[in-house]
């Protein structure tokens, strides 16, 4: 047992820790990102509210998102307690700035990642936490998220109407309406709350930031962390570097700040 | 050249230390950088004031003793090269040059620009080696060892300790250094029985040593004299977690 304390407390321990809990946010932003494109779809948020009520309640993704939510919690904590030891590590600095050549992202790691732990509070208590308050604090005053009701034609497969259902109790519901020929959905209307956010010029520009900021990130993160991991192959290496560049910090980053954007500028 | 200097100064590792401005003038551009603090401290010492202490020994570049922070830069502006191969033709006329001590809370000031760097005597003593006796000269070729992997280990073998690595980072890490004594033995056969020892032993004593951690910047990488990869570092990482996790070797007492 002792074996394993001394692995995880030593310097490269704690940096094995920032690395698997860096390439499963990573993995996370795959999920994320692909789920999210679902906001894109034109069918007044169906695939999408019926897609949050899924990532809300199977078991399952429940299970992996608190560990998710435990993931940044480590990720930020460690960052943290690393950087503590490194300015210890030198207490008096140079008078002169350092000019050594090393890339930007990778000296500003923690100044990103700040900016990103930053825009997750505030990203989780503006969709997760409004989404989740009706649940867990009925009786709260103040507006409740709103259910919509969407009538699927079952022949054509098509969306025949959606409506906002008026303020009181609702539950999920998927049901078929025999006579109508009808399937009936039941959702929680959180793309409104996309859509109510994404109206804000400021709040768009807060997530476009963020996703720089999540680029530069990923510039350096993604690479690093195989490189923590002792990953020293003369050919995959450089793969998992292009991969690093373009699908996590060019990619994934794009995906994300085109949803604000687009909804700034159609949905208002 | 007339150049003006400005210079850490610092009695001694209790005291507190400062920039001190000193002109160097009459310099040939020829002169190493060395040269230069030579003449500017027969100067001093004409003026009977205490001349700049900084470390030297070979200066030709293979010892690793010189260790000077020259313009924001360890060893100075130029790429793979010691402070005492660097030629004051790399400077122009007039130019303000800074020059600090190694900053790192394992390399203590010793006085004014020397640092005490028996932190990486240390790590070496913690596993660096292998401990049988070598014997006679063997034969040529009795160890067959693949050309690219003697040439690797040949590369890693080349780090002269100046801890330029440590200077660079600004994490004050040293972990290239400790990656090229790991690398360096751990990618021959004479380095295999105590491989997975030898490389838990020396990370525990770098940690215990107060270095920063590694954040992967490559700042160490283009500063080292002796262009020491960073791939030693990636090797390094790969022996500790693979002692740690997959082949439970006990730290030997």
């Amino acid at each position: 047992m002792s074996g394993s304390t001394q692995t995880l407390s030593s310097s490269i321990g704690k940096k094995l820790i920032m690395s698997l809990t860096g390439l499963f946010l990573c993995l996370f932003l795959i999920v994320h990102l692909s789920g999210n494109f679902q906001l894109f779809k034109d069918d007044s948020g169906l695939a999408f509210n019926d897609y949050s009520h899924f990532m809300t309640h199977f078991p399952p993704i429940k299970v992996v998102s608190y560990l998710l939510y435990l993931t940044i919690i480590v990720h930020s904590i460690y960052a943290l307690i690393l950087t503590i030891n490194n300015r210890r590590a030198r207490p008096v600095n140079y008078v002169i700035q350092p000019k050594s050549p090393s890339i930007w992202s990778s000296r500003n790691m923690g100044i990103l990642g700040s900016v990103l732990l930053l825009f997750i509070v505030i990203h989780m208590g503006n969709f997760w936490f409004s989404y989740h308050k009706d649940e867990w604090f009925k009786n709260h005053e103040g507006p409740k998220m709103p259910f919509k009701e969407y009538r699927t034609d079952l022949k054509t497969g098509k969306l025949v109407s959606a409506k906002q259902l008026p303020q009181g109790e609702y539950e999920y519901a998927k049901y078929v309406d025999v006579n109508a020929q009808q399937e009936i959905t039941i959702a929680k209307d959180l793309q409104a709350q996309v859509i109510f956010s994404f109206s804000s010029p400021l709040y768009v520009f807060f997530y476009v930031i963020a996703m720089a900021a999540l680029s530069f990130h990923m510039l350096h993160g993604f690479q690093s962390s195989w490189q923590t991991m002792g990953m020293n192959h003369r050919k995959y290496k450089p793969i998992v570097n292009q991969i690093g560049i373009w699908l996590f910090a060019v990619i994934i980053p794009i995906g994300f700040a085109v949803m604000p954007i687009v909804y700034y500028f159609t949905k208002r | 050249m007339n150049l003006t200097l400005k210079v850490w100064r610092q009695k001694n590792a209790k005291t507190a230390g400062k920039m001190v401005t000193y002109p160097a003038n009459d310099i040939s551009p020829d002169m190493s950088f060395l040269e230069m603090l030579d003449v500017v401290n027969e100067g001093l010492i004409l003026k009977g004031e205490d001349p700049i202490y900084f470390d030297h020994d070979c200066r030709e570049g293979i010892c690793g003793t010189c260790s000077l922070y020259i313009n924001g830069r360890p060893h100075g502006p130029k790429q793979a090269i010691t402070s005492c191969q660097l030629h004051m033709r790399s400077f122009y006329d007039g130019q303000t040059i800074t020059i600090e001590p190694w900053r790192a809370a394992a390399f203590p000031v010793v006085k004014d620009l020397a640092t005490d760097r028996s932190a990486f005597d240390r790590i070496q003593h913690a596993g660096g080696y292998v401990s049988v006796n070598t014997g006679g000269v063997p034969d040529a070729n009795e160890i067959p060892i693949p050309k690219p992997i003697a040439d690797e280990a040949f590369n890693s073998a080349t780090c002269i300790q100046c801890g330029a690595c440590v200077a660079a980072c600004k994490n004050a890490s040293a972990m290239l250094f400790v990656s090229a004594k790991i690398s360096q033995l751990a990618l021959l056969p004479q380095g295999q029985p105590e491989r997975y020892q030898r490389v838990q032993n020396m990370v525990a004593q770098m940690d215990e040593e107060g270095f920063g951690n590694c954040t992967n910047t490559g700042a160490c990488e283009a500063e080292c004299p002796k262009s020491i990869k960073l791939t030693n570092i990636a090797r390094l990482n790969g022996d500790f977690l693979t002692a740690k996790i997959f082949k439970s070797e006990e730290i030997h007492a």
